[in-house]
């Protein structure tokens, strides 16, 4: 069954970070931990529990797949799994982003956020 | 790193199958990468905090996702949900109403203070233990004993308030000043007895219940001080006790003070006193038992002849409550047990069932590492959700059950008659559903887990082999030993049922009207006043269209089963014990006529028989043969009731006491032939009425003539004849009815679950049901394969709950009204009806096995 992307909004902070990091390309686990806290610069580290928890949920909805191709067989580790964001997981980040973009314009205009009212 | 291997055991096994490996690998890198003790421990404080949140968090997304899964598989099987849950509510809800009435008849404290030390004393004679004490015996039994901190007595008293709304009679008790604080009680208005309430010519005043301050008075909150008329005079409200006191019975509505006259001490022959007492404290039952004794023989040398044979008998204030009552509340939640213990079998099976049906996809699912966990939690919540649902919906049955089990709380209880509604019930809901849910959820989910191994994956497995089978037919023996325990109690119950309703009370009583005109003493005293009432209220009566006869009684049978008096007859000791003692009815004329006891030598009452004619007696079969066996009893004459009196007449007897008790002979004395103001407890005050009229219209009628003749009588207890005797066996039939629906519940439950068994079992073996035939196994002998198993479960079942059925009805042998609790017609019956079910059960099952057809279920495999 097709689910609406927006039925998934508001998207956890720690999905909606897994998504980004996978949005580039299929990472195991470590390797997004290490994304995430690249892209904000230290600010989020998140645990090893947080991540597969959030994996596993993320699995069952179909945001993400586990996939079988190994980028490079020789840099990798046989037990790592990797994952890679699902067309319904880049729809769904996608309208988490507009969702945000929304909210802050709301805030804008209250006078809550830099930038044009 | 070993101890993170261990923390994450606080993950559901199937997250940690999947994940624990690579969280084991980032937390090994996380901690070569910090440095120092400081980093070490930031690192396992925030490692314990992450793991228990999520591991919880973790937990908390599959539950989420068993429920909705489970929402959707009883969405989708909607008659397995309804009956399972059907069958939960009645199983929890009859446990629940069973035992909450159970608890407060026979478990929760009285609600006195320090109730374990309220005795209850009575006078004991040979043949009866709980004989009324006169004042003189009380007396001396307070100051003479030391066991005891206070003594009170009691009598039963009803008056009539007069004034509006219109004259009533009400049920209250004459109590010594010091019962009060002996039972702990406080008024919530005004005050209580005091010592100089009783004395003997004191204003009269009057304590009230707070149901009767309720009803009568509207709860007038000025009500203390008020002066309210009664037949006995005026009275003076001095207090309000709170709504849960009742005391001695549940019926008693106010309370007076006793007040003894100087010639109350004169007769220790003249019982009318109850007696409770306080232990003192550190004095053991026991010790007072043994202290009342000695008093008891020391007033017998005292009085030998008045005394003789007089014993005293303590009894604990909660044991009042009769035997009777007691195995009849046992039976109730044994079979409320029985009921929920089926229940119980049953659903474990079909989700054992269930469960095995799916068993080769949970193989899969295990193999792939993660199934069997997560089965066994699926399986686990689609148990305790049924449960819940069925304990709640339970819980709710049982509630509005309750009311209808009231008439099993003995009216003897100085309690209320429904027990409240309080966290105690609930609680007791919550824990029967709570053991359902083991016996529902965990008990199958455990089973099916140890059995789901890679076994299953190999094709052609038989599924549900070995102990899980065994399992299900230890439970379908269950089940069928519990409906035999049912179906012989019910059937004996209905024994004794039917051998009481057919027990003959002496008369006939349909179509006989009765209500009661108690005269008010003293305005009734003499004699002469009554006759005056009693013959024109009867003439008026008799002339109504459609009565064919009428006359006045002191007490009709079953309504009043006591009232014996002392006989004596010339050339035969007296003993003062009930191998001596009649029973004493005043009459009118056409009484017999009225209640249809056969007649049978001399005359009966006559109006001529008057005060001063020679006393005469009509006396009953039984009396004959206990004094005169063999002779003309006309002509005899004996001393009773304080005169000499002749016997004129002899009718047949009958059964005052009770349908399944035997009663005393009975002597019947003319109504105006006692003196004035002597034995004016027994003058005449139930009328009945033989009349072919619709009794409502006939009420009206007689109402109207009462009320002509005196229009401060109240009339009241107004019944139709054939209803008291059916009262006598109504708890029975009720609690017959309860019993009976149990065992049909359990019928048909046990019914379904062996037809589940064998069907599932023969569904499992098709295969190899098929190769049978296919190697030219005859049919006969495949239906005989399958019945075999039917009827060895069956035997499994029947044979111990024969046995079992037995001994519970030992234990309930005095219910049994004489019925043999090894009742050889009702066990059979009971296991033929087993058996009977049994065989329609595996009828389908074996049908099926015959349709296999073996190149099919080969082929499928």
């Amino acid at each position: 069954m097709a689910e609406m992307p927006d039925s998934f909004l508001p998207l956890p902070a720690a999905a909606f970070h897994i998504l980004m990091a996978l949005a580039e390309e299929d990472r195991h686990g470590y390797a997004i931990i290490q994304d995430v806290a690249a892209r904000t610069g230290g600010e989020l580290k998140l645990s090893a529990g947080t991540l597969y928890r959030s994996i596993q949920r993320m699995l069952e909805q179909g945001l993400i797949v586990e996939t079988d191709e190994r980028p490079d067989p020789e840099l990798d580790d046989e037990r790592r799994r990797y994952y890679r964001i699902t067309a319904l997981g880049a729809a769904v980040a996608r309208a988490e982003a507009r969702r945000l973009v929304e909210l802050v314009k709301l805030a804008r205009a209250c006078g809550f956020a830099p930038g044009r009212a | 790193m070993r101890f993170y291997r261990a923390l994450l055991h606080l993950y559901p096994a199937s997250f940690r199958t999947e994940y624990g490996a690579e969280m084991r690998a980032i937390f090994a890198r996380k901690h070569r990468e910090v440095a120092g003790a400081i980093g070490w421990l930031w690192l396992w404080i925030g490692t314990l905090a992450e793991t228990s949140t999520n591991a919880a968090a973790v937990h908390a997304d599959i539950l989420r996702q068993d429920l909705r899964v489970t929402a959707r598989g009883l969405r989708r099987a909607p008659g397995f949900a309804f009956t399972a849950i059907v069958v939960l509510a009645l199983g929890v809800g009859a446990n629940t109403a069973a035992f909450s009435i159970a608890d407060h008849v026979l478990v929760r404290p009285l609600p006195f203070r320090d109730p374990q030390r309220l005795v209850k004393l009575w006078e004991s004679v040979p043949g009866y233990n709980r004989l009324e004490l006169s004042p003189p015996n009380f007396h001396d039994w307070q100051t003479m004993s030391t066991s005891f901190e206070g003594m009170a007595a009691i009598r039963g008293d009803s008056v009539v308030f007069l004034g509006n709304p219109e004259p009533e009679r009400i049920e209250g008790a004459a109590v010594t000043a010091d019962l009060f604080p002996l039972l702990g009680a406080q008024p919530v208005l005004g005050r209580l007895l005091a010592p100089n309430d009783d004395r003997e010519a004191a204003p009269g005043t009057l304590v009230l219940s707070e149901g009767l301050w309720k009803t009568r008075f509207g709860g007038d909150p000025m009500i203390v001080g008020r002066t309210v008329r009664l037949d006995s005079g005026l009275y003076t409200v001095i207090g309000v006790m709170p709504g849960g006191f009742h005391f001695p019975s549940r019926d008693a509505q106010f309370w007076t003070p006793m007040r003894f006259a100087a010639r109350d001490f004169d007769d220790r022959d003249n019982n009318f006193l109850q007696a409770v007492a306080r232990l003192k404290p550190g004095v053991s039952l026991a010790a007072a038992r043994a202290e009342m004794r000695l008093v008891a023989s020391q007033l017998e040398r005292e009085y030998p002849k008045e005394n003789q044979h007089t014993g005293a008998n303590v009894l604990l204030l909660r044991d009042e409550i009769s035997e009777q009552s007691r195995l009849l509340l046992l039976a109730l939640c044994g079979a409320a047990l029985c009921v929920l213990l089926i229940a119980c079998a049953n659903l474990a099976n079909l989700q054992i069932a269930r469960a095995l049906m799916r068993q080769k996809e949970l193989a899969v699912r295990t193999a792939l590492g993660a199934g069997r966990e997560r089965l066994v939690r699926q399986l686990l919540t689609e148990g305790l959700v049924l449960t819940l649902l069925g304990g709640l919906l339970g819980a709710i049955l049982g509630i509005f059950a309750l009311p209808e089990l009231v008439r099993l709380v003995p009216d003897a209880l100085p309690v209320a008659a429904a027990p409240s509604l309080d966290l105690r019930i609930f609680a007791l809901a919550a824990l029967l559903t709570a053991a359902t849910g083991i016996g529902v959820g965990v008990i199958p989910a455990f089973r099916v887990c140890r059995r789901t191994d890679l076994t299953a994956l190999h094709q052609g497995a038989r599924a549900g082999g070995g102990r899980t089978e065994r399992l299900r037919s230890a439970l379908v023996a269950a089940e069928i030993a519990a409906t035999v325990i049912l179906l012989a109690g019910s059937g004996l119950f209905l024994r004794a049922l039917y051998r009481l309703q057919a027990v003959d009370p002496g008369f006939r009583s349909e179509g006989v009207l009765t209500l009661r005109t108690a005269l008010a003493m003293p305005k009734y005293e003499k004699t002469a006043s009554r006759t005056t009432f009693y013959r024109r209220v009867l003439s008026d009566v008799r002339a109504l269209p459609g009565v064919s006869s009428a006359a006045y009684i002191s007490f009709l049978p079953l309504r009043m089963r006591g009232g014996v008096f002392p006989v004596s007859v010339a050339g035969r000791v007296e003993t003062r014990s009930a191998a001596d003692s009649v029973f004493l009815r005043f009459i009118t004329p056409e009484y017999f006529q009225t209640m249809r006891i056969p007649f049978l030598q001399g005359r009966t009452v006559s109006e001529s028989d008057s005060a001063d004619r020679r006393f005469v007696a009509v006396v009953s079969a039984s009396f004959v043969r206990r004094y005169w066996a063999n002779q003309n009893p006309l002509g005899k004459h004996f001393q009773f009731a304080f005169h000499d009196r002749q016997v004129v007449g002899v009718v047949g007897d009958i059964l005052t006491r009770g349908l399944d008790r035997s009663s005393e002979p009975q002597v019947y004395l003319p109504y105006q032939q006692a003196e004035d103001g002597e034995v004016v407890w027994y003058a005449p005050k139930d009328l009945a009425v033989r009349s072919s009229r619709n009794p409502a219209e006939l009420v009206t009628a007689i109402r109207r003539i009462i009320a002509q003749a005196d229009p401060e009588q109240p009339v009241d207890n107004v019944r139709l004849l054939s209803d008291i005797v059916g009262a006598e066996t109504s708890p029975r039939a009720l609690q017959l009815n309860v019993l009976a629906a149990f065992a049909a519940l359990a019928f048909l439950l046990a019914a379904v679950g062996i037809h589940g068994v064998l069907s599932f079992a023969v569904s499992q073996r098709a295969r190899e049901i098929g190769v049978r035939v296919a190697l030219g196994a005859r049919r006969g002998a495949i239906i005989a394969m399958v019945l075999r198993r039917g009827l060895l479960v069956t035997c499994a079942g029947i044979v111990p709950g024969l046995a079992l059925a037995y001994a519970a009805a030992r234990a309930m042998q005095s219910l049994l009204a004489g019925i043999n609790p090894g009742d050889g017609g009702t066990f059979a019956a009971a296991a033929a009806l087993c058996l009977i079910m049994t065989l329609a059960g595996s009828l389908w099952p074996a049908v099926r096995a015959l349709s296999v057809d073996p190149i099919t279920v080969m082929r499928s495999e």
